[in-house]
């Protein structure tokens, strides 16, 4: 065994704190490494996790230019675009019915509809239609049934997405362990954060950033938790990757499901 | 200036003063024949006046006594947490510099965190500097260790009743469960554990159960159905939000017990918050706790209740407190909140009787999320 997978078998047991055990902490992240160039050109590697460029005249450790960059970034997208022919691509982003901007509260979707049928067509009235017609806004429905098979997932059943899941929920449920437990996160004093907020109620995570009037500065929802974590349970903050703020982030978001999103809301 | 003119301001003081020294020299009783009698030379002179200071109250409007609570003190062992002690003795420090002193002082249960000795000793030891008498009650906090086994060495019965000055009290235990720990092998720890939660589904919901309410069909057959009657129970007696146990089970079977006396008013704990209720003519007002205030529940709140503003996590005390209830001549309440770092608020009888048209307290400037 080398000293380094030693080092990395050491790193790999879960964390585990008094019976909680965090998944975050399960394993490595997958990673795109590309290939060495033999020029010693620095190569640059697709998000597909195969198709890889060159960067002529730039050495491995140096840095591009803007224009390098974009150039390679084009060269890397057409590569794609040639060995998937048949893939659509969309030219224009396309604007979905739930990102429509308010047109005056609730008389705004009836107004956007009047227009479309008097044949005045914004890109709100279009997506409108589509949403009650049936196909994705601004797109030509197809013909009923048909999908397009996408590549972001592969092949994926109905039983994968339980899975997803399930996995999801089981993130959730940490953040609730270390949410309803003072020793879990650190706190000295025997005060949970459930104690204030049962079901992570008035925690409004939907309202952040903010700029956190006695802080003196923008916020975001995880500076309220090390916040609370110092003072009220009188613990140490955590580290902005620790297993057990993204865990309480999860189960804190999971709760407020539906809310609309007001960042900066007071 | 001119000899025998006063200016509004000197008339307003003289007023004041004369009022102030004439309240000095009257008995409570004598106070309130004074306030009828001049109620009565007012409006023969056609002098009602909004301001100034004449004794304008009518008798039904008059307070016969009042008493002070403290509540939901959730105390651990000192060593543990010195943020609720101190808490605690604030409370403390508050009810002692009242002025009059109230007849008595009301701890609203969850006097410990956990139940264990050691949290009860140290609230027992507190409670003693508290100069007026005090009236226990339990909570689930205190029960569930033992079930109540060492609360009631300390403080007695988890019901009993007794009466002051015209009115009947009864301090009713509100926060029995059905077993749901035998079945679990569930440790006294763990269960105490358990109930200490609020967002659990794994506990039963408060009750007050059978052998309560028969206890406390018993104590009321004796009991005039016109003498004013104040109900302390630590759980409300309605179902305000049941995945908290804002609850009791059973409200509606002990709301019947209730209601065919004439005036019935309810204090209880648990939720920590500004709470108004009213339900037929049985009126309900929640006392604030001294450890932190819970948010108003989702949903279910009762029609009536204002809002207290969102509490500050930045300072300890905000959105805490304790407060007082003046017993009026007409056997109703008027609930006085002494929010700790903000401007006290009083919801008056006036208010739930005429189901929030009168006497309506400030509305909340920043309400719950």
């Amino acid at each position: 065994m080398t000293p380094m997978t030693t080092r990395a078998l050491l790193a790999l047991p879960v964390l585990t704190l008094g019976g909680l055990v965090l998944a975050q902490s399960r394993g490595a992240l997958p990673r795109h490494d590309a290939p060495a160039s033999p020029s010693g050109n620095l190569t640059v590697a697709l998000c597909d996790g195969e198709t890889v460029a060159e960067v002529p005249g730039v050495k491995e450790g140096e840095t591009p230019t803007p224009a390098q960059a974009h150039a390679v970034a084009d060269r890397l997208m057409d590569e794609w675009r040639r060995k998937h022919p048949d893939v659509a691509w969309d030219g224009d982003p396309v604007r979905l019915a739930q990102a429509l901007p308010s047109e005056g509260g609730p008389q705004g979707a009836p107004a956007a509809a009047e227009r479309a049928k008097e044949g005045v067509t914004t890109p709100g009235a279009a997506a409108a239609r589509g949403a009650t017609a049936g196909g994705a806004g601004g797109l030509p429905s197809g013909p009923q049934g048909a999908v397009q098979e996408g590549h972001t997932y592969g092949a994926f059943a109905p039983r994968d997405e339980r899975i997803w899941q399930a996995e999801t929920e089981k993130f959730v449920k940490e953040g609730h362990d270390v949410f309803h437990d003072a020793k879990a996160f650190g706190g000295t004093i025997g005060v949970s954060c459930d104690m204030c907020h049962p079901d992570a109620a008035n925690t409004h995570p939907e309202t952040y950033p903010k700029f956190q009037v006695q802080l003196g500065r923008v916020a975001l929802l995880r500076d309220m938790i090390n916040w609370c974590i110092q003072n009220p349970t009188r613990g140490k903050p955590l580290a902005d990757d620790d297993p057990r703020l993204k865990a309480m982030e999860a189960y804190i978001l999971a709760q407020r499901k539906g809310a609309a999103l007001e960042f900066g809301k007071h | 200036m001119t000899r025998g003119f006063k200016s509004i301001e000197t008339k307003h003081y003289e007023e004041r003063d004369a009022f102030f020294a004439g309240l000095a020299r009257v008995s409570r009783r004598s106070f309130l024949k004074l306030a009828g009698v001049s109620a009565g030379i007012a409006l023969g002179k056609g002098l009602v006046t909004p301001h100034g200071f004449q004794l304008v109250e009518m008798a039904d409007a008059a307070e016969r006594f009042t008493f002070a609570y403290i509540s939901d003190t959730h105390l651990y062992p000192r060593a543990l947490n010195d943020r609720f002690v101190r808490a605690i003795l604030k409370a403390v420090d508050d009810v002692n510099n009242l002025q009059p002193q109230p007849d008595f002082v009301l701890m609203g249960g969850d006097l410990a965190q956990l139940g264990r000795k050691a949290e009860l000793d140290l609230g027992r030891d507190i409670l003693k500097a508290v100069k007026a008498p005090i009236r226990m009650m339990v909570g689930e906090h205190d029960w569930f260790l033992d079930m109540g086994e060492y609360w009631k060495s300390l403080f007695g019965p988890e019901h009993y009743s007794f009466d002051h000055k015209g009115v009947h009290f009864v301090t009713i235990m509100s926060v029995q469960e059905k077993d749901f720990w035998t079945e679990r092998g569930l440790k006294p720890e763990e269960r105490m554990q358990i109930v200490a939660g609020l967002d659990n589904g794994i506990q039963s919901r408060f009750e007050v159960g059978e052998a309560g309410r028969e206890w406390l069909k018993n104590d009321l057959t004796k009991v005039d159905k016109k003498t004013p009657l104040v109900v302390f129970s630590h759980s409300p007696l309605y179902k305000y939000y049941r995945p908290w146990n804002f609850w009791t089970e059973d409200a509606d079977e002990v709301q019947a017990i209730l209601r065919p006396f004439e005036h019935v008013t309810v204090i209880h704990g648990h939720t920590h918050q500004l709470l108004t209720n009213r339900i037929d003519d049985i009126h309900f007002h929640g006392m604030l706790s001294t450890a932190w205030p819970w948010p108003y529940a989702p949903e279910g709140l009762p029609k009536i209740t204002i809002q207290q503003n969102r509490a500050d996590p930045f300072d300890q005390f905000d959105g805490c407190g304790d407060g007082s209830v003046d017993v009026m001549e007409s056997g109703l309440v008027d609930a006085l909140y002494n929010l700790w770092d903000r401007n006290p608020m009083t919801v008056r009888a006036s208010y739930v009787t005429s189901n929030g048209a009168q006497d309506t307290p400030p509305r909340t400037k920043l309400p719950s999320y």
